[in-house]
């Protein structure tokens, strides 16, 4: 640590201090050897921070201090969904009745969390179109692994024996990694001129070997499948199941229903789409919604509904099993549910508001970059840095540091992995008109002093609690903890390795 | 509202109707229906949503209070359910501090440089968990202990090439589902060794494991709270060249007992709940991973490296991402990405909120409690340990009654009494699985214990 470092916890502590209130035992005093056995007994303390409680808050809410977040700015990370977090889902979750619940709580005593999920599955089937849903995968790509598994065995039960899965090539990294998971070989098929999937290759790429296609809709350049139903049908008619990556789903609610367009099962993020906080990186939910032609696969247990109680059912024989303990990220969903209430119907507004800013800020910015796919497009879109790039040797990751300096978080770069140099924006509903023009206004200004002054881009941020981090030597030489510091001959030396 | 027309104002959208149209003019379209004109016409929905009203904040709180209310919950009853999610006492600092914006409505810290928060708190997690277990390196967190152990098996079958694992039957059974449930296409048999009075010999699994073995799979304190002999099992692993992976289901023991590390574990995974985490009904948990240096590029996962600026200050980044699914696809280590960051955070301001001294005081407090309710509720006519073994905060004892009959006639006197073992161990019909920890109070001790046996004497 040099003393222009910000200190680790472990750099604060001093031996005997704590910032806990512990109690006594409180029982009659017996030797904790005659417990357990010595030999199974620590016999280093493990070499936890030793601070005070002033000390810990401090530490903390200064590291709080170093961070960006929805509620400090504007956070247009395209794919990401980073909508508001409403306050009154942090109440709700934090109701004791709800934070303090034991999942291993007789049923009799947590019927108000089952009819929770109960509601809130109803929910999901209207928006979704679909019939049932699980709640156990605690995130997006979680939720991949569940419903591939789930069209494993329905293929099994049918006799067929289907190895690969199909997958654009502007698919999110998690498809392709999820169909690995469940043992499948991936088919690449690449997109056309207009950004859609492209028709023809699909075609010559089904056959009875295909599992399932995974498609995500509006795809990862912001543009809807034109072509859906007929892919759905190609797709179909080769025995194969649809998949929808439900990513991009806040673009579509209440205008079209995935189970509508031919999806036979779907996940959804309900930490993108229905508001739920990211967490610095989670906790999400990653619930699958299926049509009943799956619904006997479904992770079991189920939440369902015996007359007036709500049950837990176990008796799932055809089940793929559990994928995570217990009944998911109940909290999460709480929030959720608390969310969709809010709105009701009026659902419908989140999408026409969502595609109407990111339409908006893409009309301010279409001048300033290249614009791959010339669309309309829904909830984000993809530009892309090629002609900075080309004409004054600044990349995209320069842009995207140097956004950083004025104070927004930058967009989502280099992904879809098929456009050059993509930076990929979605505003969300949320944000208001001045936000927007705010943020355009910043990047076109980056734009250009691409032209102006490109060393000020390539050398950014320059206003950021710390400047371009070296990320080659973090990956050659990792050092991913503290140690202990050992004492030397000449003293103490540092225990980082 | 007439459907497609109406625009209505909404605390969370701040666009007006005025505001839509100006900018509508800009985008040169007349309507915002035209920006679905690219959706084919079959697959709209020519209807609204059939969702029940929307709800005002005080509605909506009501309506959520009044569900709520009617959960058993751990601040209505003393709780004495473990199995796998823990009831300690969750100092105000932890979430006051976990629950600032800043950090939970933070996205993955993509952007390093105005993420340091986030990245130095998990670099902070990832080192402060190494310590507990006495592993070298740990990983930014899975989904939870039961997903970890899943991940746990695929990486270690790359890392040895086998393609078996043995698992004991004393590993929590969700555990052992996911297990089976992330393993069952990857070519990886699982199989079960039965535990022997509670715990898992090294003689069953010496009998278990062969040149194809990859891991053995223990928990300790395994499902009946017992402590399981690490040093012997571990030996047991590494003589047929199998990894040890010790499953942890309370991190909060190793304040008090040997870590998996100091005997020999090869992988540690486990359930991050206990440390500073909400019940919360089964989630949002936290899921521990933890491995030896030399297997990092194996590990699933983000991971939290220290690196400088330009200006040469200490900085952290993600690294080692040439391991994750957004680099690697189909050749990822694991298809991860959205993890538990929040419930790492907290995690890490909980322990060092106890600090080295701490963490051991609670965990001895619970050992103690434990004991001591375990001693009393078998002197209880007809009331039997399960098991002889040394136990941690969790015990198995045997009931003259059903233990689902008792539990009810105690949620009566407003307690939650310990979980019934027969849905698992249809041998344990009888079987009640009690945990008590430093949430439980002397009181709350004696007031089950004399209710317990008021109940079974009935």
């Amino acid at each position: 640590m040099t003393p222009r470092d910000f200190p680790l916890i472990f750099e604060h502590s001093v031996p005997g201090r704590i910032a806990a209130a512990l109690p006594e035992a409180g029982v009659p005093d017996v030797s904790l050897e005659e417990i357990i056995a010595p030999r199974l007994l620590r016999r280093e303390p493990a070499a936890l921070p030793e601070v005070s409680e002033l000390d810990l808050v401090r530490h903390y809410t200064r590291l709080s201090q170093r961070n960006y977040a929805i509620d400090v700015g504007f956070y247009p990370l395209g794919s990401c969904t980073m909508k508001y977090n409403p306050k009154v889902n942090e109440d709700a979750a934090r109701l004791p009745g709800f934070a303090r619940l034991h999942p291993n709580t007789p049923l009799a005593l947590a019927q108000g969390a089952l009819e929770l999920l109960w509601r809130l599955e109803q929910m999901l089937c209207e928006i979704s179109g679909m019939d049932r849903v699980t709640f156990q995968p605690a995130a997006g790509a979680h939720g991949e692994m569940t419903a591939l598994m789930m069209i494993r065995a329905y293929h099994r039960e049918r006799g067929e024996r289907r190895t690969r899965v199909i997958v654009p090539d502007s698919a999110h990294g998690t498809n392709p990694a999820s169909a690995a998971m469940c043992g499948f070989t991936v088919t690449t098929v690449a997109s056309d001129a207009r950004g859609n999937i492209d028709v023809a290759a699909l075609r010559g790429a089904v056959d009875d070997s295909v599992a399932a296609l995974m498609l995500t809709n509006p795809n990862t350049l912001g543009l809807f499948e034109e072509r859906v139903v007929e892919v759905a049908e190609i797709v179909h008619a080769a025995g194969a199941l649809m998949y929808l990556d439900g990513a991009n789903f806040n673009a579509m609610l209440g205008v079209t229903r995935p189970g509508d367009q031919g999806f036979d099962v779907m996940h959804m993020n309900v930490h993108k789409t229905f508001s739920t906080p990211h967490g610095g990186g989670g906790p999400g939910g990653g619930p699958v919604a299926v049509k009943r032609r799956l619904e006997p696969y479904l992770p079991a247990p189920t939440v369902d509904r015996d007359g007036e109680r709500f049950i837990l059912q176990h008796d799932r024989p055809k089940s793929i099993g559990r994928v995570r303990a217990f009944a998911g990220n109940f909290g999460i969903f709480v929030r959720a549910y608390a969310y969709l209430c809010a709105y009701g119907p009026l659902l419908r507004q989140v999408s026409e508001a969502a595609v109407l800013n990111a339409n908006y800020l893409l009309a301010r910015l279409r001048p300033h970059f290249d614009l791959p796919y010339d669309r309309v497009c829904m909830h984000e879109f993809v530009l892309s840095g090629r002609r900075q790039k080309a004409q004054h040797g600044v990349r995209t990751l320069d842009i995207a540091k140097r956004l950083l300096d004025y104070g927004f978080h930058a967009p989502t770069i280099y992904f879809p992995l098929i456009v050059d140099e993509a930076i990929m924006i979605e505003p969300t509903e949320t944000e208001s008109r001045q936000t927007l023009d705010a943020f355009a206004t910043a990047l076109i200004r980056v734009a250009e002093e691409c032209a102006t002054n490109p060393e000020i881009v390539r050398s950014a941020p320059h206003h950021t609690p710390v400047r371009r981090l070296d990320e080659v030597s973090a990956a050659r030489h990792p050092n991913l903890r503290w140690r202990p510091p050992v004492p030397t001959a000449g003293g103490v030396s540092a225990g980082e390795d | 509202m007439t459907h497609g027309e109406g625009w209505q104002a909404h605390k969370y959208l701040p666009l007006t109707a005025a505001e839509r149209d100006e900018m509508l003019k800009v985008i040169g379209r007349a309507s915002v229906e035209e920006l679905w004109a690219e959706i084919p016409a079959a697959v709209r929905l020519r209807r609204p949503l059939a969702l029940p009203p929307a709800l005002t904040d005080a509605d909506l709180l009501a309506h959520l209070r009044e569900l709520a209310d009617r959960n058993g919950h751990a601040d209505r009853f003393a709780c004495f359910l473990g199995g796998g999610a823990y009831d300690h006492v969750i100092p105000s600092v932890v979430w006051h501090l976990a629950g600032r914006a800043e950090f939970y409505t933070a996205y993955t810290p993509y952007q390093a440089e105005l993420m340091q928060g986030e990245l130095q708190a998990t670099y902070e997690y990832q080192s402060m968990v190494c310590e507990l277990t006495a592993m070298d390196v740990a990983n930014a967190s899975m989904y939870d202990g039961a997903s970890a152990l899943g991940e746990a098996a695929v990486m270690a079958r790359d890392l040895t090439d086998r393609s078996q694992v043995v698992v004991s039957s004393a590993v929590h059974p969700h555990a052992r589902e996911v297990l089976r449930t992330y393993t069952q296409h990857l070519g990886i048999t699982v199989e079960d060794v039965p535990h022997q009075a509670g715990r898992t010999t090294v003689d069953a699994i010496r009998a278990a494991i062969g040149s194809g073995t990859a891991a053995v799979i223990i928990q300790s304190p395994n499902v009946f709270g017992c402590i399981e002999d690490g040093e012997g099992l571990a030996q047991a692993a590494h003589d047929a060249g199998a990894l040890l992976v010790v499953s942890i289901s309370d991190p909060l023991s190793l304040g008090l007992l040997q870590p998996p590390g100091a005997y020999g574990a090869d992988i540690v995974t486990g359930e991050g709940q206990p440390l500073g985490n909400h019940l919360s009904f089964g989630g949002p948990y936290l899921g521990m991973l933890a491995t030896r240096a030399a297997f990092v590029r194996r590990m699933p996962g983000r991971l939290v490296g220290v690196t400088t600026d330009r200006d040469g200050r200490r900085g952290f980044v993600l690294t080692l991402q040439t391991r994750e699914q957004h680099i690697r696809r189909e050749k990822a280590t694991s298809n991860i990405c959205t993890n538990e960051a929040l419930n790492a955070l907290a995690a890490g301001i909980y322990m060092a909120a106890l600090g080295r001294q701490g963490i051991r005081r609670v965990a001895e407090v619970c050992a103690r409690r434990a004991h001591y309710a375990r001693e009393r509720l078998r002197t209880i006519p007809g009331v039997r340990a399960a098991f002889d073994a040394p136990v941690f905060h969790e015990f198995a004892l045997r009931l003259p009654v059903a233990p689902e009959t008792l539990n009810a006639r105690l949620a009566e006197r407003g307690i939650l009494g310990g979980l019934p073992l027969g849905e698992w161990y249809p041998d344990l019909a009888d079987g009640w699985l009690v945990c008590v920890t430093e949430a439980r109070t002397r009181a709350q001790i004696d007031t089950l214990v004399a209710a317990t046996a008021e109940a079974v004497r009935a």
